[in-house]
């Protein structure tokens, strides 16, 4: 990474008079943007940045080198599955043939709608449900989504006393904040100490206002819920629904799928699991998938696969197509511009033909089998709190206490010194502080694509970082130190809060 | 293996000795037999590099590029070829949210750059690190209202908005509880005296307006804002992001909430997306405000740098108490957005519009020089419009596009009308030889 080139804004690399754009002529005569009333016009300037195109690109190559990816090096972050998305991927979802405009007739788009279809039926099949739609960004998006499903399922019964959802103190932040956005209540449920759900204090919160209940397993902790067939049954006895958070689907890949766990609505993040890239914050993708029987409560639009019967009476009247675009009335409603980011669908798509049935549940398999290895390298330096198999990610609760990690103590050495101090030896952290459960929560996914070099490398500079929490603890707090800047004032940030250059 | 797995025999078996189990399966023993797949999925098997490349090539070329004169929230401006090139870096794309500042500089730094330039382009005080697209903006923008006006859950919408955003809100509003009116249109814009009468009932959150409208026409927002502020409602402008170079700016009107799709600025039309929803507001309302926000503060060495902050309004935090439950947004389009203006400059912005208004308004006069068009507004417009068509306007559509010509979109409640776009890639010739095709159509 890049100190000498670190910090500039490219406001402050402007200089007026040059520009990194060309156009063409105006061959209209006559027209001018002045025959607009004043008052329609702009009055202030603009301060955007006069570069020319060198500037620009130098600019912003320079930051590209301040920033660590994937391709960069080893990206344990829990919960956010950071594997290798491929470079094919990238390659195809750039094809001149996908840019369309979206409002193109059915017919002239059959190539991205066939595309769309086929993804969907692969993601049913992979999670053991009846039919996806791809409109929702991100996971976020898909669990408002997939809510929004369980209520108009429940309100086209007349059902409208269900504004109660379920949801473990464990769960992912976004869960309880899509549910207040859809309107629901939340109703929390306690984990045991192993951090599944209390199935015993599950039942007395079960009744006739709840709508539904949403989980991720394996859960947060990175641990499966083997009690999830009796708590589905419970949850459909009362008449409420199940909801799947796909954050965690990649180690279940082909072993247990969530309809066959007893869930009926869930949502993927293409992002996570079928290897598109984050971006830095997205654009992701979160379809949602239903049981048979909800389809129906699908957003608006669908795209539907022409019957072969009808598909002749097309022909023969306008229009020979196999794919057409279709609104419901029973429709939840739109959640999207139109078919949501279908350049990051094409991108899973090449992912899904490109591993297919064989390799697919590979994926998950050894993405356990490298999250165990790390667990059980690192025990011995590392407070363990639940010592269990674990599938794609577990959780340690901060330095054991003869490294410095005695929680008591005032002068500890913290996950977040442990977390900073892995950026010096260029590796990206854990997800820290999350779960909420314990206080020094250090949340480690290796994902499948690390090989057991990286794995190693990653092992010994934890035990070397914990050997230095007991030397040396101010290293750690004081950490980083080889990055291209230092640890930040967050306090600073809020208490004299800057969003713009101009108040710089 | 498979060429993503690095895993070889050896390694397999010296990782399962140090966990202590016998197989891969073995991993899964806790998993109650009954709900374990027991079969291979079915779906199709694994493919080389060259057959999907093929497969997919001969999708992409199954669609028909059409030469594109529509628009209603999506515009095929140039894209620089510079700003695809630096958002291949996968530095930039392959990277997390940016939790870890000290190794994320890159990715900060230009969300800075792109709230710097949004908060401008609007005439806003801040902007947040994007939304979805340009509908859930709105619709966020709807539930902004509702939440800063605490006791009201009313909040009005033009008729005149984009249809797909007014579908979008409607969807949130139905589910968050939030009372959406629409207000009445009059001569193809909102009617104000219909937006004051419902504003003077004193229950109302906020007001949400379009600037174009969905028929292309530049509304006149004066006086707006001092009736929404009088009766302590909040006014918010969904405005296409290109225009607000030249237009005049939601906080010129006066506007709380600036929101929209910035899709126009450099993002390709990708038949929907990845696009970037922006939503900009004033410094007051901040702690109201959805998504991500980067500020500004100092290293340990007292360097500018650059975090994620003001995180306790996210729902990692506050949890159902969030102002949104928004977590990955567009982030990375914030990066074409940053080094499209950065090219684009002050200049190039007035350029781009000058260059769209002049060949939509030499479009729109040669469509009506035809004889098979009627104008059914006089409003002024910018680089949309909206013509009734004499004849049938969907066949016309249909036939023109089989001629490599994508002629706007159906205008939705406008019986025979089109809703028709052009921007700067729209040559004399191109518009020339498609509207000698339109006489040649039949009737």
């Amino acid at each position: 990474m890049n100190r000498e080139y670190y910090g500039k804004l490219i406001f402050e690399l402007s200089q007026p008079g040059r520009k990194g754009y060309s156009l063409p002529k105006n061959e209209f005569k006559g027209y001018s943007l002045l025959q607009l009333d004043a008052m329609s016009l702009r009055q202030t300037p603009t301060i955007l940045p006069e570069a020319d195109e060198l500037t620009v690109v130098r600019h912003y190559t320079n930051m590209s080198n301040n920033n660590f990816g994937v391709d960069t090096g080893f990206y344990p972050l829990g919960s956010c599955t950071m594997k290798y998305n491929p470079k094919l991927n990238e390659e195809l979802a750039a094809l001149p043939g996908f840019n369309q405009h979206p409002l193109t007739p059915a017919k002239f788009a059959q190539g991205s709608l066939k595309l769309y279809d086929e993804v969907q039926k692969t993601l049913a099949e992979i999670a053991g449900l009846s039919r996806f739609t791809l409109n929702p960004y991100a996971g976020a998006h898909g669990e408002l989504t997939g809510l929004m499903v369980i209520r108009s399922y429940h309100m086209s019964r007349g059902d409208v006393a269900r504004t109660k959802i379920i949801v473990p103190d464990s769960a992912h932040g976004t869960n309880p904040a899509s549910a207040a956005v859809c309107g629901l209540q939340i109703v929390e449920v306690k984990s045991l100490a192993d951090g599944t759900v209390d199935v015993e204090a599950l039942k007395p919160l079960l009744g006739p206002d709840i709508a539904g209940m949403m989980m991720t397993n394996p859960n947060t902790l990175g641990l499966f819920e083997t009690r999830i067939p009796e708590i589905a049954k419970l949850v459909h006895e009362c008449g409420g629904l199940m909801y799947y958070d796909g954050a965690n689907l990649n180690p279940m890949l082909g072993v247990c799928r969530p309809g066959d766990m007893g869930f009926d609505v869930m949502h993927i993040n293409l992002h996570k699991t079928f290897s598109t890239p984050h971006g830095g914050g997205g654009p992701g993708s979160g379809p949602v998938g239903v049981r048979k029987g909800l389809e129906q409560f699908l957003p608006n639009p669908q795209v539907i696969k022409v019957e072969s019967s009808k598909l002749k009476v097309e022909n023969l009247a306008s229009g020979e197509v196999d794919y057409e675009l279709s609104c419901k009335d029973e429709s939840l409603g739109y959640v999207s511009f139109f078919l949501g980011n279908f350049a990051i669908i094409v991108r899973a798509y090449a992912y899904l033909l490109s591993l297919g049935k064989e390799n697919i549940p590979m994926a998950g398999k050894l993405s356990v089998l490298n999250a165990n290895y790390i667990k059980e390298s690192l025990r011995s330096h590392y407070k363990l709190p639940i010592d269990t198999v674990c599938k794609h990610e577990f959780v340690f609760d901060g330095l054991r206490e003869e490294y410095g990690g005695d929680h008591h103590s005032p002068e500890h050495v913290t996950t977040l010194d442990v977390a900073k101090r892995l950026l010096d030896y260029g590796f990206h952290a854990p997800t820290i502080y999350f779960p909420l459960l314990f206080h020094e929560a250090m949340m480690i996914e290796p994902t499948e694509t690390e090989s057991k070099e990286t794995l190693d490398a990653f092992i010994a500079v934890m035990k070397r970082i914990a050997e230095e929490a007991k030397a040396d603890p101010e290293l750690l707090k004081s950490a980083p130190h080889s990055t291209p800047v230092r640890r930040m004032d967050d306090v600073k940030a809020v208490k004299e809060p800057k969003f713009t250059f101009k108040s710089l | 293996m498979y060429k993503y797995f690095p895993h070889t025999a050896d390694d397999v078996q010296q990782m399962l000795d140090v966990i202590g189990v016998r197989t891969l399966d073995d991993l899964y023993a806790e998993i109650p037999e009954e709900i374990k797949l027991h079969r291979e999925l079915d779906i199709p098997s694994e493919k080389s590099e060259i057959e999907v490349r093929r497969i997919i090539q001969d999708l992409a070329a199954m669609n028909k590029p059409l030469t594109c004169f529509a628009g209603a929230g999506c515009y095929d401006h140039y894209t620089p070829s510079v700003v695809p090139f630096l958002a291949s870096r996968s530095e930039f794309s392959t990277s997390y949210t940016p939790y870890q500042a000290e190794i994320s500089q890159g990715t900060l730094q230009y969300i800075f750059e792109y709230q710097t330039m949004m908060a401008d382009l609007t005439g806003m005080d801040i902007s947040n690190a994007s939304m979805y697209d340009g509908s859930t903006a709105t619709a966020e923008a709807m539930m902004m209202c509702m939440a800063a006006a605490k006791k009201r859950n009313r909040v009005l919408i033009s008729e005149t908005i984009q249809p797909a955003v007014m579908a979008v809100c409607k969807t949130y509003a139905k589910f968050h509880g939030v009372d959406l009116v629409a207000v009445s249109e009059k001569n193809g814009v909102m009617d104000k005296e219909a937006a004051r009468e419902l504003i003077e009932k004193d229950d109302v959150a906020g007001l949400i307006v379009c600037q174009p409208n969905r028929y292309g026409l530049i509304e006149d927002f004066t006086g707006l804002a001092d009736l929404c502020h009088e009766h302590k409602a909040l006014l918010a402008v969904n405005t296409v992001a290109s225009a607000l170079a030249v237009l005049k700016t939601p906080g010129e009107w006066g506007a709380d909430i600036a929101c929209g799709d910035a899709q126009s600025l450099g993002i390709p039309m990708g038949y929907g997306g990845p696009y970037i929803g922006y939503l900009c507001t004033k410094e007051a309302l901040v702690r109201k405000m959805p998504g991500r926000l980067v500020g500004a503060t100092t290293d340990a060495d007292g360097r500018r740098t650059f975090v994620l902050t003001m995180q306790a309004r996210e729902q990692h935090i506050r949890r159902e108490k969030a102002t949104s439950n928004i977590c990955t947004a567009q982030g990375f389009m914030c990066l074409y957005v940053a080094a499209y203006l950065s090219l684009m400059g002050p200049e190039g912005m007035k350029e781009v519009n000058e260059l769209s208004y002049a060949s939509a308004h030499y479009l729109h006069d040669e469509l009506l020089k035809t004889g098979r068009f009627e104008e059914i507004f006089d409003g002024p417009y910018l680089n949309e419009f909206t013509l009734r068509y004499k004849g049938d306007a969907k066949a016309l559509r249909m036939a023109l596009a089989e001629e490599g010509y994508l002629l706007g979109a159906p205008t939705l409640f406008c019986d025979g009308c089109l809703t028709i776009a052009s921007t700067e890639q729209r040559t004399r010739q191109e518009i020339d030889n498609m509207v000698e095709l339109i006489k040649n159509v039949a009737l």
